[in-house]
């Protein structure tokens, strides 16, 4: 530094030559801070962390973690079932009938005077003499499984048609793409009605005495339509985002280092879209509830007496005048699911999307 | 059966069907009979403007791209799609933009051990990790640096990251592609003397493909200037640069900036008019012919060959 400063030419006046010697040599500690970077996060740490900031996202996730808690552990405390009548120490309880939340029958009232415990009904009873809370919350059950169940099979679907396509491009993906765009331009309520209706005659026989006989043919009608009509958007999702992957210096770098392609899917291709796709999914679940539900209105849903929110919804108009409640609770059970996963998902989309990193 | 020189490239060409109708396709010449050779440990520079074929004849080499015809040899032995993968350990790669080139989701330590799992080359997790180590200090990054994600890293970090995955094989060759054009003045000097350093240390041998004439100049031993798809001109780089025969090689090292602005008054600027034809569509003869000063008849009828000049350059042109 010494030398340095000694060996610099004279300095001009009007020059604006550095002059070192008015320079200070940085101390070991100030070294040290130039060396400090920020803290090493993972992706998905970092992702987790911003979608922590998000309150709207959290409030939907600790919503439908309860909504869970309940539907698993309700049947297990609330003494009711489902598909039969109200019994009181035994006894079918036919005055039990049309009940309004809180509200106890008249054989509720005597055993109770007797010193027994019975349960409030918290939503009532319906004109079946059947609890309406244990209803709901199985109404929920179905509806839930059916938008996750759906979303699965629209990933699994999508995930293998789009990379297909995607991955090998050419030839395949034109022709891959072009059978998407057909069954895009389907109408999907059309083909929903029309399937559900065909599926019911022939699967109605072919399912008896098995467990899926339960659920009935139209859930298992409108997997299948899900199944064959909704997968096309994730293809499409998961079709461009490896177009966009597979053409980055990295997987060329890849190339280069001698990998080959099964290598080159694993550890380069899936990590860098796998965010979006899953991002995609959370979308698609209440979109499968949305669907279920209306077809469940229409009358197309699932089997009597296993109820959803749609068909508590449909059977509920009857008596709207009289019992607008029993509208209402799954209703707003439906909007709150609807609504908690959307929120999640455009969390999810703006805590896991670096493009719209801030 | 070995060679004087390590990698030999012989009437290289890379043509590209480009769909031009429904049903017809046209070759777009990226590559078009390119031949030079490089012996051990040595610096050939490749120059030549923005889609003259510089990054292509690179990537074919390296077999990214199947070669349309010609032949590549490494160490006398001619390079096929099947004893290509043998071949990825002496011949590496490191990429122009270090942003694109480096997987986001990948830690360092990950990306610099890639060459190694593919190639199966450590016997245990800890003989991993020690060479994973050993390539991080040789292009000077921290031990502790090796958890990180490349986008930790500024962008002169991220090209010593890719260095060290290029030189995890231990290549003899390696194809710097534009490796500092990305990079701003002061790190792309590290990064150059870096790339001399482990020439001398490693004994590698570099295609260094650059349109920066200078850097080209201080680091190459030799110098092979591109125009569409073919090589104008090679020879040694002090004569190539001082010397220069090809017209086109002339106007190119016309348009360097002369820091000194008292020579740079008295500098003639040759400047070329015109644009460069289009791959698709190239001139008859000599490509250079429709912005040469000296294009004559004969030019665009023939295609000139290179032949040796005086000072012991190649020049493909009529005019001496």
């Amino acid at each position: 530094m010494e030398k340095a400063v000694q060996q610099m030419p004279k300095k001009n006046l009007l020059s604006s030559q550095i002059d070192l010697s008015k320079f200070e040599k940085a101390t070991e500690e100030e070294k040290r801070q130039q060396d400090v970077m920020s803290e090493s996060t993972t992706f998905f740490k970092d992702g987790m962390k911003r979608l922590m900031k998000n309150p709207l996202a959290v409030g939907s996730m600790i919503f439908l973690i309860l909504v869970i808690l309940v539907i698993i552990f309700a049947p297990m405390i609330v003494p009711y079932d489902y598909a039969s009548i109200n019994t009181v120490n035994g006894v079918r309880d036919k005055g039990a009938k049309n009940m309004k939340p809180f509200e106890y029958s008249e054989m509720e009232l005597e055993y109770m005077a007797q010193g027994g415990t019975v349960f409030p009904h918290i939503m009532g009873t319906d004109e079946q003499c059947r609890d309406y809370f244990m209803r709901v919350v199985y109404g929920t059950r179905v509806s839930l499984s059916v938008g996750l169940v759906a979303s699965v099979m629209v990933l699994i679907i999508g995930l293998l048609y789009g990379s297909i396509s995607g991955y090998f491009g050419g030839k395949v993906d034109l022709v891959m793409m072009r059978i998407v765009d057909i069954i895009y331009s389907l109408p999907d309520l059309l083909m929903v009605i029309l399937l559900s209706v065909v599926l019911q005659a022939t699967l109605g026989t072919a399912l008896e005495g098995t467990i899926l006989a339960r659920l009935g043919s139209n859930l298992i009608a409108l997997f299948v339509v899900y199944a064959l009509l909704y997968w096309v958007g994730m293809a499409r999702l998961v079709r461009g985002q490896i177009l966009t992957i597979k053409n980055n210096d990295y997987v060329l770098a890849a190339k280069a280092t001698g990998a080959k392609s099964g290598r080159i899917i694993k550890k380069h291709i899936i990590p860098n879209c796998i965010s979006v796709i899953f991002i995609s999914t959370a979308l698609q679940v209440p979109s499968a509830i949305f669907t279920e539900s209306y077809l469940s209105f229409l009358g197309l849903g699932v089997a009597n007496p296993m109820p959803s929110l749609g068909s508590l919804a449909n059977y509920a108009r009857g008596g709207l005048n009289s019992y607008p409640y029993k509208l209402l609770f799954p209703a707003v059970v439906i909007i709150l699911i609807v609504l908690s996963f959307n929120l999640l998902g455009d969390g999810l989309r703006d805590a896991f999307d670096p493009k719209l990193k801030k | 059966m070995s060679s004087e020189y390590l990698v030999e490239v012989k009437d290289l060409k890379q043509y590209f069907p480009i769909k031009t109708g429904f049903f017809k396709t046209t070759p777009l010449k990226a590559v078009d009979g390119v031949s030079f050779d490089i012996k051990p440990g040595e610096t050939l520079g490749l120059v030549g403007e923005s889609g003259c074929g510089k990054t292509t004849v690179g990537r074919s080499i390296l077999r990214l791209y199947e070669p349309t015809g010609g032949s590549v040899k490494y160490m006398g032995e001619e390079i096929t799609a099947s004893n290509m993968q043998e071949h990825r350990k002496h011949m590496q790669m490191v990429f122009q933009d270090p942003y694109s080139s480096l997987n986001p989701r990948m830690t360092v330590e990950d990306i610099i051990g890639e060459p190694l799992d593919v190639h199966k080359l450590y016997s245990s997790k800890q003989e991993r990790r020690e060479k994973i180590l050993g390539l991080m200090e040789l292009v000077g990054l921290n031990a502790e640096h090796a958890t990180r994600y490349a986008h930790e890293f500024s962008g002169g970090q991220r090209q010593r990251i890719g260095i060290a995955r290029a030189l995890a094989v231990d290549p003899k060759f390696i194809v710097c592609d534009e490796a500092v054009s990305a990079l701003d003045v002061s790190i792309q000097a590290q990064v150059i003397n870096m790339f001399e350093d482990l020439q001398e240390k490693l004994g590698v041998a570099y295609l260094f493909i650059a349109h920066d004439l200078l850097v080209v100049k201080h680091i190459s031993n030799r110098i092979a200037v591109m125009y569409l798809g073919r090589v104008v001109e090679i020879g040694e780089a002090d004569e190539v640069y001082n010397n220069p025969q090809h017209p086109y090689t002339q106007s190119l090292l016309s348009a360097v900036p002369i820091p000194d602005p008292i020579i740079a008054k008295k500098s003639q600027r040759i400047v070329l008019t015109g644009d460069v034809p289009s791959p698709m569509n190239m001139p008859s003869g000599c490509a250079f012919r429709t912005r040469c000063r000296f294009a004559t008849e004969q030019c665009a009828q023939e295609c000139p060959s290179l032949t040796e000049r005086k000072n012991g350059s190649q020049v493909a042109c009529f005019h001496q």
